[in-house]
């Protein structure tokens, strides 16, 4: 058998699950996205800008994911630096690898247990009894924007300490000394040698963070109650409750479109930066 | 810096906690701690729509697992001798299935299949001999097994290839400059050395499918998995119940996460 007839079985069953599930999917919901609702739930084959010319009929989901998932990664970005900072710098190295998979282990465990927890912490014998208790009454947690802000921010703080910890480990430390030997107060030392250098590891963190929180729907689901609901949130009822196929795939390919041009403006503009790309994996 | 760095640990870890220790509540009221049992573990244990959706959730999290990660390594090893157009449409869809949000993915597994069952069934059901009924293609554990499969896979696919690049091509070259056959060099020097990353991308697998809402909330047809189970008893209000379920969740998917990570790191070492 020669090298290639290997390769090719080899890649058979992948290309085969891709083409199936990924592409031919994909495929249909792009082609329903240009459809009309049939009566019974399905979609009548067409070629209409009918659904996308309704998409502002779901324009407050859209606005509350592209204002909550900016926000949520701004929050998650300024709660992780400090801590990448010292897992990278100044952590006892001995402890640093057990540190650094208690930071890992989190974002990889049943996300709606996580988020069930805050229900728990945030709902009305959670904080809020506690506040009361010290005094502060008729605060309400569950349910509002902040508490699916610190949903987020608990779900996917993971992932943006991870690829900014990376980047300040490999950070040269000598480059550290020699500002501080040529009398740089440390503040300085951070912000102008620090900060840039880790900047590839924030602008991962950011993007990934960034493209999750685009498409969720757990977290608005059990946090925002109804209230602060996602695109995704959006889909779910488009798709399981009112059975509106051709619409639910116009919102879907726009979502994606939104995704893919923020990220492409977003790598443009990290290039034009002179910043290098460097994609780092949570895993 | 210390301080900081405990309060985000304690952030990470008290809601985890807080579950946990409530889990173990005597009371039947959630929020209020009345003395500690384990009773609660009982009640989820000898609830039979819990146990339905923990079988429903183990199969298809082994199997999709153990399909993703036998196609994975496969593809993982074919990828990394080849080049050129091939090469680049797979680093395409995996890239793609990666970063399409689940639920879009779950969206698309959804009105796809059921599409083009809707054209196979009456085709099935015409060349099937007279007398006996068709199978009927339709969504329940197959489709959910797929779907997880397909994106399991292309997370092997990177987890794989991130150690086989990193890999000593010497060791290989030598094997086959020795007389090994191709099956030979891979049975013995290149699998054992991407051992360590072929199990931890089964047990990340494993992890990822048990824990799965989003996709298959979709594609799950009529089939429930613990995941679902959960989400519809929280909208129905918090039990201990919950808790416990919760804290026997939890405390699988640590497990395995931990053996993955050492798994991961042991063979970053060891391919050196």
């Amino acid at each position: 058998m020669s090298i290639r007839t290997r390769n090719w079985l080899l890649l058979a069953p992948a290309g085969t699950l891709f083409l199936a599930l990924l592409i031919v999917p994909l495929t249909v919901v792009l082609v329903f996205s240009f459809g009309e609702r049939a009566p019974a739930g399905g979609v009548v084959p067409a070629f209409t800008l009918e659904q996308y010319a309704n998409l502002p009929a779901r324009w407050t989901a859209f606005k509350n994911t592209l204002t909550l998932a900016p926000i949520g990664t701004l929050a998650a970005l300024l709660i992780a630096y400090p801590l990448a900072y010292f897992l990278a710098v100044r952590a006892d190295p001995r402890w640093k690898t057990i540190l650094l998979i208690l930071v890992i282990v989190p974002f990889w465990t049943s996300i709606l247990i996580r988020s069930y927890a805050w229900i728990f912490l945030l709902g009305g014998r959670g904080l809020p009894a506690l506040l009361e208790w010290i005094g502060i009454d008729g605060v309400r947690l569950i349910n509002t924007p902040f508490a699916v802000l610190v949903g987020i921010v608990y779900g996917y703080l993971p992932l943006m300490v991870f690829p900014i910890y990376v980047s300040l480990e490999r950070l040269d430390k000598r480059l550290l000394e020699a500002s501080s030997d040529l009398g740089a107060p440390p503040w300085r030392t951070f912000l102008q040698v620090t900060l840039p250098l880790s900047v590839p590891g924030i602008a991962t963190g950011c993007m990934l963070v960034f493209i999750l929180l685009m498409g969720e729907f757990l977290i608005p689901a059990m946090l925002g109650g109804g209230k602060v609901f996602f695109v995704g949130n959006a889909l779910v009822d488009l798709f399981l409750q009112s059975r509106n196929w051709a619409y639910g795939s116009a919102v879907a390919v726009a979502l994606v479109v939104i995704m893919l041009i923020t990220v492409t403006v977003y790598m443009r503009l990290l290039n034009r930066l002179g910043a290098s790309r460097d994609d780092v994996a949570i895993m | 810096m210390r301080i900081y760095a405990l309060s985000v640990y304690l952030f990470l870890y008290i809601p985890i906690g807080v579950i946990a220790l409530f889990s173990f509540n005597a009371g039947r009221n959630a929020s209020q701690l009345q003395g500690l049992s384990t009773k609660w573990y009982g009640v989820a244990l000898s609830n039979p729509f819990v146990m339905d959706a923990l079988m429903t959730s183990l199969t298809v999290a082994l199997t999709a697992a153990f399909l993703a990660t036998v196609f994975g390594t496969m593809a993982a090893v074919a990828l990394q001798g080849i080049s050129g157009p091939v090469r680049k449409m797979f680093d395409l869809l995996i890239y793609v299935a990666v970063m399409i949000p689940g639920i879009v993915i779950g969206i698309a597994t959804l009105i796809g299949l059921i599409t083009v069952f809707d054209q196979l069934n009456p085709l099935i059901a015409a060349v099937w001999p007279d007398g006996a009924t068709p199978p009927k293609l339709n969504m329940g554990m197959g489709s959910l097994i797929a779907a997880h499969t397909m994106f399991l896979m292309a997370l092997v696919i990177i987890i794989v290839r991130a150690r086989l690049a990193g890999m000593d091509r010497s060791l290989t070259e030598a094997s086959s400059d020795l007389y090994a056959t191709p099956f030979g060099t891979f049975r013995q020097v290149t699998l054992p050395l991407i051992f360590p990353a072929v199990l931890a991308g089964f047990l990340l697998s494993f992890t990822f499918s048990f824990d799965d809402f989003i996709i298959a909330f979709f594609v799950a047809g009529s089939e429930t998995t613990l995941p679902i189970y959960v989400f519809s008893s929280i909208r129905r209000g918090v039990t201990p119940e919950i808790n416990a379920i919760g804290t026997m969740v939890l405390a699988v998917s640590l497990v395995l996460l931990v053996a993955a990570q050492i798994l991961l790191r042991r063979g970053a070492r060891s391919a050196r």
